[in-house]
């Protein structure tokens, strides 16, 4: 049962083709990263995907069920509005700035969504917030606003208010490229829990050991395209395109 | 029992007071080498009551008209940045809302346009003047009441252009994160963007309240007793420019006042900062 598929989805930014025929899918817990150079259009797959960019054509499914079809930039098919804000519910995103909400506490930006958009009563919440920011490692900062947390323990509180609303997939765009190196070791031992624990995972990064222990395919884009889909040990050691190959080669 | 002490404190003022106009006046009929000075003195210190008194209209009119433009302004700022959020459909649902909503920044934009573009003053005279003679129906008869809405429609497009900056300037991941855990557009603004914005919000619209608290003198106009008004008839009438100097003096505690209060609000809003 495939969590995403993208059938041929393109997206342009004024004249710039930015995602060309992109054809993706992504098994139920399985974990994808994606490489690729700067522009290749990583952020914007992922952005069509949850609907914060309007694609101009293409198909998504999330889940097998039809989220939109969209011809020449309008939607010619789409689920109910109920289905759609249900299964965009399904896909969690955490952002390479995180985002954090700076005016609410940790805690309150783990609870807020749940409330406003669950309807969950405020000790649920509280509890649901709490024993996330434990899996997190974050308990003993719960009343801490953001701008005092460290670019880690921000990153692992999004992963945490990502996670609040229960989603079953979780998208991750470049998660620790915006953190001091010593930073990045705390939110990828969070991330490989997240995967061992089953959760259907599409994550951008440049962390290539990451993506060799953890990820069961990598992709490589370029361009807007897709350029290679194969597994770690294979589009590590073995790239066929010749543009992986020099992708692979400028980043060692 | 407990009330003692606050007679006696009191009555202690009361007589320092005595005591000082005692003062005052021992020197002004004194004809002493200043006496001239303490009666002039004595003439400012007669004023204040009467200033005063006026000075309440002035504070009365600026804090209404800014509360109600402050209500009206958010709707307004929110009407000249809306968009529909969503992607372009086929359905004739949306090809409505979409109509309706460019409507709204249309109306919005033009509203903050006429009034930002056009003299108060004129706003002024057009509302208690020129439309009671369009139809009775619009006859106010208070004057206090015309200058409260004249000001608040005025404020409210200065106030609409400094909240939509303030909104627009909060960085845009801001809303993204908030939609991406399934807040809606409105839940986002209201408990994500515009609770950030109004920290932002506040050095403006404490410039724009004292530009009002002055700017309010032009009521004079439309002879409401306000502390301008009060001032120039004091003036005409017992030939005394002094009285500017008193009346000003108010301006300026009032200033001050409300300086302090925006600055507390500004640190208490930024509490997370
Ligand atoms: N909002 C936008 N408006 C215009 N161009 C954009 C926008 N977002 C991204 N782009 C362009 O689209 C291309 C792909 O961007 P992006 O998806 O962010 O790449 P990546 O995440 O792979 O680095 C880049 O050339 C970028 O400049
Ligand atoms: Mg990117």
């Amino acid at each position: 049962m495939s969590m995403i598929r993208c059938e041929k989805c393109n997206k342009y930014f004024g004249s710039l083709h930015v995602l060309q025929d992109v054809d993706l899918t992504v098994e139920q817990g399985e974990v994808v990263c994606v490489i690729g150079p700067s522009g290749a259009g990583k952020s914007t797959l992922l952005r069509s995907l949850n609907q914060l960019e309007p694609l101009y054509s293409g198909k998504i499914l999330i889940d097998d069920e039809l989220l939109l079809h969209c011809e020449k930039g309008v939607i010619v098919e789409s689920a109910s509005r109920r289905d759609r804000k249900r299964l965009l519910l399904e896909m969690g995103m955490v952002f390479q700035s995180f985002n954090l909400f700076p005016h609410k506490t940790a805690l309150d930006n783990v609870m807020l969504a749940q409330q406003i958009v669950r309807g969950t009563n405020t000790e649920t919440a509280r509890e649901i917030a709490m024993n996330l920011l434990v899996k997190v490692g974050l308990e003993e900062k719960a009343d801490s606003y953001p701008l005092r947390l460290s670019g880690g323990q921000q990153q692992r509180v999004a992963i945490a208010r990502a996670l609040a609303m229960q989603p079953r997939m979780m998208l991750f765009d470049e998660p620790t490229s915006a953190l001091d190196p010593e930073l990045v070791g705390d939110v990828l031992r969070v991330m490989k829990d997240l995967a061992h624990g089953g959760m259907t995972m599409l994550v951008v990064t440049h962390e290539m050991g990451f993506a060799r222990e953890v990820a069961s395919r990598v992709i490589f884009m370029a361009d807007g395209c897709i350029a290679e889909d194969n597994t770690p040990a294979e589009l590590f050691d073995h790239p066929q395109n010749p543009r992986t190959q020099q992708f692979l080669t400028s980043i060692l | 029992m407990r009330l003692t002490p606050a007679c006696v404190v009191i009555s202690k003022w009361g007589q320092k007071l005595d005591n000082l106009w005692a003062w005052i006046d021992g020197f002004a009929d004194g004809g002493g080498e200043h006496a001239a000075l303490f009666v002039e003195l004595r003439k400012i210190i007669g004023w204040l009551p009467a200033l005063i008194e006026a000075s309440w209209i002035t504070l009365a009119l600026t804090v209404t008209s800014v509360v109600t433009a402050l209500v009206f302004s958010v709707f307004l700022a929110l009407g000249k940045i809306a968009r529909v959020q969503s992607q372009r459909t086929k359905s004739i649902g949306q090809l409505v809302t979409r109509g309706i909503t460019t409507a709204i920044r249309w109306i919005s934009s033009g509203y903050v346009f006429f009034f930002r573009g056009t003299p108060l003053l004129m706003q002024l005279f057009f509302i208690y003047f020129t439309l009671p003679l369009i139809n009775p129906v619009f006859n106010i008869k208070s004057r206090f009441a015309a200058a409260w809405i004249a000001f608040s429609l005025n404020i409210a497009a200065y106030l609409a252009e400094i909240i939509r900056a303030a909104i627009q300037s909060i960085p845009k991941g801001q809303l993204e994160a908030a939609r991406a855990v399934g807040l809606s557009y409105m839940q986002s603004m209201r408990l994500i963007v515009l609770p950030q914005a109004y920290k932002r919000m506040i050095p403006p619209v404490c410039n724009e309240f004292i530009m009002v608290l002055k700017d309010s003198s032009l009521v004079s106009i439309i002879a409401l007793t306000d502390l301008t008004y009060k001032t120039t008839m004091l003036a005409s009438n017992k030939a005394s420019s002094l009285v500017y100097l008193p009346a000003m003096a108010i301006y300026l505690v009032m200033t001050a006042f409300f300086t302090v209060i925006f600055n507390r609000a500004e640190k208490k809003l930024g509490g997370y900062e």
